[in-house]
Order: C-alpha cells, then structure tokens, then sequence
C-alpha cells in the first residue's frame, strides 16, 4: 500500500495549483461566469498545453495514458480553485465513456480532439422525474430504416450547449421494459434543441429536447441494448472525479475559514480563541480528511470494471464525501458570522459548489442507500 | 395540564380562517406560496388590510390598537396565516421598535410612531450590528454627539436587512465612553431622509439584494428621537432583542411549510415512485414533524409561562432556526437535480419563461443559501448556546 504521488503526478499538481493560483483567481473566475460561457479559452488552452485535457486518454489518441488517480489530482485542484470549465463533462465523462466504449472510428474522430481543445462533449442522460436514479430512461428510439430516430428530453446536462458531441441514451420505443442504448449526436443535427442555464455555482447546465433527431446505426457507441454498464462506468469516474473536487473546495474553505478565525476579532479577542468554534474547526478537518480517504478510494476503483466493487466503493466515497461536504459549507458559513453569506465572499460560493456537488450523480441519501442495499443478502 | 385548545381559542381559529379566505389577495398568496421574490408594496398592502380590520399587529395591547391576543391566540393567528399563504408581517416596525417604544417611549413618541408602524405607513429598519460589533454588540462605534437640541451621528451599520426601503431606522449609539461599554450606548430613532445618511447594497450569496450598509456623516438627530434615557440604551436593546429571539421560533411558518413539503414528497416523481414513498425521504421528513412538534409545546410552555420568556427564549432561537434550515434543505433535496439551475427571473409574478422542473424547483437551492442566515442573526445559534450555558444553567 503507497499513498504517495509519483515525481510525474507531483508535478502536474506542483504546476496546475501554481498556474490557477496566478492566473484564476475570485475575480477572474467571476469574469469568466458573467461572461456567460463557464469557458475561457485561455484557460482552457493552457490545460491543454499542460497536458491536462488528454492525460487519462489513451496515448495512441493524443493522451497520456493516465487514469482515475491522475484525474484526482486534477479535480482536487480545481476544487480549490472552483474552476468553472467544462473538465468533467468533456474529459471525464465524455472521453471517458468514448474510451472505453466508442468504435474506432468514433475514437479516432473525437479523443485526439478532446486532448487538444478543440472540441467537447456532453452526456445527455438524465431525464425529468428522474431524480437521482441513474437507470430512469424514458427516451425514445424508433427504428427508421437503417437509421433511428430519438425523441425526449434530457435534464441537468452538463455543457450540453457548448458541446460538439451529445452522448444521448434511449430505449426502444421508450419503454422501461428494454435495455439502454447509447447514441453519438452531433449538436447541429436536426430536432436537438437546447435550453441553458447558469447553475448556482457558476457552472452551465441545460435541458436537451430531442424532437425526431435521426441518427445512423454508426453512431451508436457499444452494443445496441448494452448501454447501462457503460453509462454506470463512465458516471462513476464522474463521482470519483466530483468527490475529488469536493474534497479540495473543502480544504480550501477550511484553510480560507481558519484565516477567518484568526483575524476576526469580537469581544476583544480573535474569535478563533473560543473553544466553540476550535472544536468545529477540529471537527471540519476531521471531515476533509475523512473525504479525503474516501475520494482515494473511489478514484482507485473508478476505472475497475467489477462492477459491484466499484459501484459500493464510489456509493461509499459519495456519501461521506456529500455528507461532510454539507457539513462543511455550513459551518464555514456559520463561522464567518454574515460575512458567510455575501456574494462577495470566497468562502460562500466554495458553500455553494459543495452543495451542488451533492445534488449532482445521486445525494448522501440515494449513495446510502445504495449501500444499505447492497447489505441484503440478495444483493 | 390540558393540551387541548379551549372552544373559544377553536372558534377564533374559525374566524381567522374565515377573514383569510377572503381578504387575503390571491396574487399576493401566489407569490407566498411559490416563494417567489418578496416585494414591499405586496407587505404593505397586506399589512393596510390587517390594519383596517383591527388586526394589524398581533402582538400589541387594545390600548395601542392591538386586538390585545393571548399568546396563544397570536400563535394560532400566525400559524392560519402562513397555513394560508399571507406574507410575513414587518417586524422590525411591529415587534421590534413598538414594543420598546411603548415601554420606555414618552407619550408624544407613542403618538408619533405608532400609529404608523401599525397602518405600515412607516418602514422600520434596525440599525444595532457594524462592522466591528456583531456578536459583540456593545463595543458598537457609531458616535452619536449632543449639539444643542440635535445629536450628530457618525459611524456605520451594517447588514441592514431592508434597509432599502425604509423611511426610518432604529440605531444604537454611542454616547459616551464612560464605564462599561453598555454603560455609554443609547436608542436613537432616525429619520432615513435625513441628510447624510446612504445606503449601499450587499448583495447575499443567493444574488439578492436583501441586506445593506447604512453610513453616517454627520447626521443631524433631533433629540426629541432619544427613546428613555440617555447611555440606557443596553437595556431597551437586551429588552427589544429577547422580542426578536422569541418571533424566530416562527412555529405557524414552518408548520405551513412542513405541510408544503408533504405535498411536494406526494408530487415530486423519484423514478418510478413519487417521493413520498421513498422510506429514506420519508423518514427525514418524520423527524422533522416530531422536532417541530416539540418546539412547538415548548412555544408553548414558554409563551404562557406567567414569568415571560427570559433567558428560555434561546432555546426557541436555536430549535426554530435549526428546523426551518433543515425544512429548506429538505425541499432542495426534494427536488434534487432539478434545483441545480439559477434562473433569477423566475423568482418574479407571472414569469414567462421556461424553467427546470416544477416551480417548487425554482427558489429551492437559492431560499436554502439565504436561510444559513437564521443561525447567524438575531444573536447567532453559539451566542445563544452561551446564554443557555451561562445564564439558565449557570456555567
Ligand atoms: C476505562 C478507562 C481507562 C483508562 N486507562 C488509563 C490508563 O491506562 N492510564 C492512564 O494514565 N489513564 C487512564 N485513564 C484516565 C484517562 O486518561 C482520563 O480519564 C482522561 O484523561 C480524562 O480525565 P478525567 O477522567 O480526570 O476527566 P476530566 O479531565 O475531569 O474531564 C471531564 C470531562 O471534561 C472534559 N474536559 C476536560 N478538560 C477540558 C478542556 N480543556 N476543554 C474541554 N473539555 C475538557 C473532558 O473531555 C471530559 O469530558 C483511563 C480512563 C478510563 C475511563
Ligand atoms: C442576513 C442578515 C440580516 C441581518 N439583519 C440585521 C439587521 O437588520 N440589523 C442588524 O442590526 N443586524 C442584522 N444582522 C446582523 C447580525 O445580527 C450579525 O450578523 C450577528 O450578530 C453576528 O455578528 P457578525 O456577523 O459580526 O459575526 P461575528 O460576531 O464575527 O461571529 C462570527 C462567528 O463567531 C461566533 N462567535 C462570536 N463570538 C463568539 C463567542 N463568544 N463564543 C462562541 N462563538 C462566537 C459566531 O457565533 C459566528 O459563528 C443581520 C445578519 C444577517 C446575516
């Protein structure tokens, strides 16, 4: 057992936490949100040269090789920094899911693209009503000759409106009864229609409207009917990679909130000296810590590809994870007395990301629930 | 011991029920209802309409223009409003500056203000927090300095909640440097218009512009608006602040909202499900309903406590701030992804946009950010706990 980094993922951190805390820093972060894209180039180039973008793809497609462990370093970086580009929507997920289940073709066309900027990818999977259930598809496919046609409306998609490439799952006539399928679409095709919105962490998300949108038996990604282990795999190396980002907002709201403490002083001393609130800030350490375990081992399981093991680890990560990422935000916002809860304090929109972080993939109580289930014995 | 309502007390809910039904505006309940953003002529007209029917604050005696409740009538009162969807009543003018102004005011100041608290003519803001004295209210700055039959007031307060609207403001000040710092403040009643007074914005972390900084450069104070006596102010603050501690109980609300919550759980689709069936939701909102439960008795027990609520008051700052926090977090959870979008325009009347899933969707995760304030103002949940420990328990 080793928890150590090697010189490699050292320097990746060494350079990456080095580059966001010169060049993305609160204000220029909240330039990039009110400029309405989540996305600036620059920014998003530099990843790019720093490798960022294609380290988890396979080298024969212009990546690095990496994998879930390296995207753990990079999503706990970006926690710290509460950087608003599309990283998980196109790299982890999407290049995830291209990787592991796209034809050659579709590897070819897309991953090398990913790795250097040019291009980017959604999944749209999630639909109205869903909730968190991960297996809640209600999207039609319609056999059109050689072709299909898709019909619904997808929810919560990340980056849908910037992306190039939407990862569409559907079933047969809609009905509950078959198996998922998983279709490549291309923004511009006909019938797909996009409704965006800001988050309230700064991140972009849309509904997906697929009216008659036909697609060719070529850009179905894996097996027809076979889509449900590869979505599950590639959502799961998005919880790995959100539990990693969670981890570092908190340390950075535990660092930010310590300052806080220190500094402000009320009844003649610094509020920090008050017993109260060293026991709180003990325990928000303990928190970060805890995730922190938790967040290694859903990435170390993220790629494996038995199921049930990885499934339970990253339940598990996301569960404790979303439940100290609650308690976190809280009590950095209760510590920081009303300055908590301005616009104008780092502190609340690291309360903010962590709260979306646990609605998003399944919350503490549907991951709890999947492990509570996994202890019948039926199971 | 019988914790049954009296016929009478049933009979006035009867009739409070009745008047909601048809005096209280269906816009205005539209907009309670969806939570949608508050909005001041929307509080006053409702206020001019409790008003004209004598019932325009709840809590005060017939001799001011009260309808002179029990406590438990007011509870009962409170609690068929918000079941009804009726805004929450300013309390700044209402429970807060009236109740002191009754009882440490002089008869002009009585016949001054209000009246006009009471019709909602005026809008009352509270002026005690500043930068440098939050939890520790008396080391409080803003100087206010005799000049003849003027004080001139300098300094700055801040987290002025809706202090954007108001024409007059309460303040604590200080007038002397002597002794103890409770020792020099006193309760200053300010005219918003007057010169030198501004008021700039904070907006909070939900992008609502709900709270201000209000400064001072050397205001101008007749000194007819001294409330008592000069370096008392301490004690009609301490007096004032125990009024507000025991309104954040706020029972009738989170009553009203458990029972929204209810019906969103029998709404919201979960899958295959609707949400309610769901026994790991269903659980959370059962320990809900048993911790509101007993903060309501214990509302209760205080309230008709012939001593008054002293230092017992804490314990309802505490538990009703802490439930409605976990109310508003439920109902984002409820709603689950679906809360994840800001769409701010969706927070008006008859909005014609699209949004994400229902409306209850909408003013979910945002209404959750702003409420953490519950356990910050008011003399925050740890202060609180302080008093508990120091002066009921005697640590
Ligand atoms: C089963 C058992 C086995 C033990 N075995 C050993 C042993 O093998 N060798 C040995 O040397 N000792 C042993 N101890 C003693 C143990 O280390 C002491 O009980 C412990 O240090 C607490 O001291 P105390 O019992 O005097 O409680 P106190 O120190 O009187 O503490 C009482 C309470 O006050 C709290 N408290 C005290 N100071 C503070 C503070 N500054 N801030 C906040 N809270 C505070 C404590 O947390 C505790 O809750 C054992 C005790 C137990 C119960
Ligand atoms: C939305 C909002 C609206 C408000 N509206 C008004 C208003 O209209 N008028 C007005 O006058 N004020 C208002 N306030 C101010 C409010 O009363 C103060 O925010 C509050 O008293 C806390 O002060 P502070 O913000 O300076 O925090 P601080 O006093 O700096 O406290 C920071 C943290 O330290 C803790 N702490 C401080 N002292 C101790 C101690 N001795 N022991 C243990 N813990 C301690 C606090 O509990 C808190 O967690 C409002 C505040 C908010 C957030």
């Amino acid at each position: 057992m080793n928890f150590n980094l090697t010189e490699e993922q050292q320097m990746l951190q060494d350079s990456l936490r080095r580059f966001l805390a010169n060049e993305y820093g609160f204000e220029k972060r909240k330039e990039i949100i009110a400029a309405g894209q989540s996305l600036d180039k620059p920014t998003w180039n530099a990843f790019a040269e720093m490798g960022l973008l294609g380290y988890t793809l396979p080298e024969e497609y212009g990546g690095l090789g990496g994998n879930a462990m390296d995207t753990l370093l990079v999503m706990e970086s970006f926690g710290r920094a509460l950087v608003v580009e599309p990283y998980l929507s196109t790299v982890v997920l999407g290049g995830g899911i291209i990787q592991d289940a796209g034809s050659d073709e579709q590897k070819e066309r897309i991953l090398p693209k990913i790795a250097t900027g040019e291009e980017f990818l959604a999944l749209a999977h999630q639909e109205p009503g869903g909730r968190h259930n991960l297996d809640y598809v209600r999207t039609e496919i319609q056999k059109h000759g050689n072709d299909y046609i898709l019909n619904g409306r997808k929810t919560a998609v990340l980056n849908a409106a910037g992306a190039h490439y939407l990862i569409v799952s559907g079933r047969r006539g809609g009905r509950p009864t078959e198996p998922v399928s998983l279709f490549l679409v291309n923004h511009d095709t006909s019938g797909v229609e996009i409704e965006e919105y800001t988050t309230h962490d700064g991140h972009r998300v849309a509904d997906v409207i697929l009216d008659s949108v036909m697609v060719s038996d070529d850009d179905r990604i894996g097996a027809r009917g076979q889509a449900m282990p590869i979505i599950e795999k590639g959502v799961d190396r998005a919880i790995a990679a959100l539990c990693a980002e969670a981890v570092g907002a908190m340390e950075a709201l535990n660092e930010t909130t310590m300052e806080y403490v220190k500094t402000r002083q009320q009844f003649g001393m610094p509020i920090g000296k008050f017993q109260v609130i060293q026991h709180r800030l003990a325990d928000m350490f303990i928190a970060a810590e805890q995730s922190k375990s938790m967040a290694i081992l859903a990435a170390s399981m993220a790629d494996s590809d038995d199921r049930k093991q990885r499934r339970e680890a990253v339940s598990m990560a996301k569960t404790l994870v979303g439940q100290s990422a609650r308690y976190v935000g809280q009590q950095a916002v209760q510590l920081h007395g009303g300055m908590g809860v301005t616009d104008e304090m780092f502190a609340a929109h690291l309360f903010k990301r962590l709260t979306l972080i646990n609605l998003q993939f399944g919350d503490a109580d549907y991951h709890l629930g999947q492990v509570s289930d996994g202890l019948l014995k039926s199971a | 011991m019988d914790l049954n309502y009296t016929p009478e007390q049933a009979t006035f809910r009867e009739e409070v029920r009745r008047f909601l039904k048809d005096n209280l505006p269906k816009d205005i309940r539209d907009r309670v209802k969806k939570r949608l953003r508050p909005d001041k002529a929307m509080t006053q007209r409702w206020q001019k309409i409790l008003f004209d029917k004598g019932w325009g604050a709840s809590s005060w005696p017939k001799e001011h223009g009260g309808p002179g409740w029990s406590p438990v009538e007011q509870l009962i009162f409170e609690e068929e409003c918000a079941l009804a969807g009726a805004p929450r009543q300013l309390d700044f003018g209402l429970r807060m500056v009236a109740p002191v102004i009754m009882a440490f005011g002089n008869e002009e100041q009585k016949q001054k203000y209000l009246p006009r608290i009471l019709s909602g003519e005026d809008w009352w803001c509270q002026g005690y927090s500043e930068p440098g004295a939050g939890s520790d209210l008396a080391s409080l700055k803003t100087k206010a300095v005799r000049e003849g039959d003027h004080y001139i007031v300098n300094g700055q307060k801040t987290w002025t909640t809706l202090g954007q609207h108001a024409n007059w403001i309460f303040c604590l000040v200080r007038t002397s440097n002597e002794g103890k710092p409770q020792e020099g403040i006193s309760f200053l009643l300010i005219d918003m218009n007057t010169p030198g007074i501004d008021v700039r914005p904070i907006i909070m972390l939900d992008g609502e512009h709900e709270i201000n900084e209000v400064y001072f450069d050397n205001v101008k104070v007749p000194v007819e608006n001294l409330v008592g006596e000069e370096n008392k102010g301490w004690t009609y603050a301490k007096f004032l602040l125990g009024h507000e501690r025991t309104g954040l109980a706020n029972v009738g609300q989170w009553k009203a909202m458990m029972k929204r919550l209810r019906e969103i759980a029998e709404e919201q689709p979960d899958g295959d499900r609707v949400l309610i069936e769901n026994t790991r939701f269903r659980d959370r909102l059962a320990q809900l309903e048993i911790e509101l439960k007993a903060l309501e008795l214990t509302v209760l027990r205080v309230l008709t406590d012939e001593n008054g609520p002293g230092p017992q008051a804490s314990i309802l700052k505490i538990r009703g701030t802490e439930i409605g926090q976990a109310l508003f977090e439920l109902m984002m959870e409820a709603v689950g992804p679906d809360a994840l979008a800001h769409i701010p325009e969706a927070l008006e009347l008859d909005y014609p946009g699209s949004r994400v899933g229902s409306p209850d969707a909408t003013p979910a995760a945002g209404d959750y950010f702003n409420m953490r304030k519950l356990s910050i103002f008011g003399g925050s949940n740890e202060i609180q706990r302080n008093i508990i420990a120091q002066r009921v328990l005697g640590l």
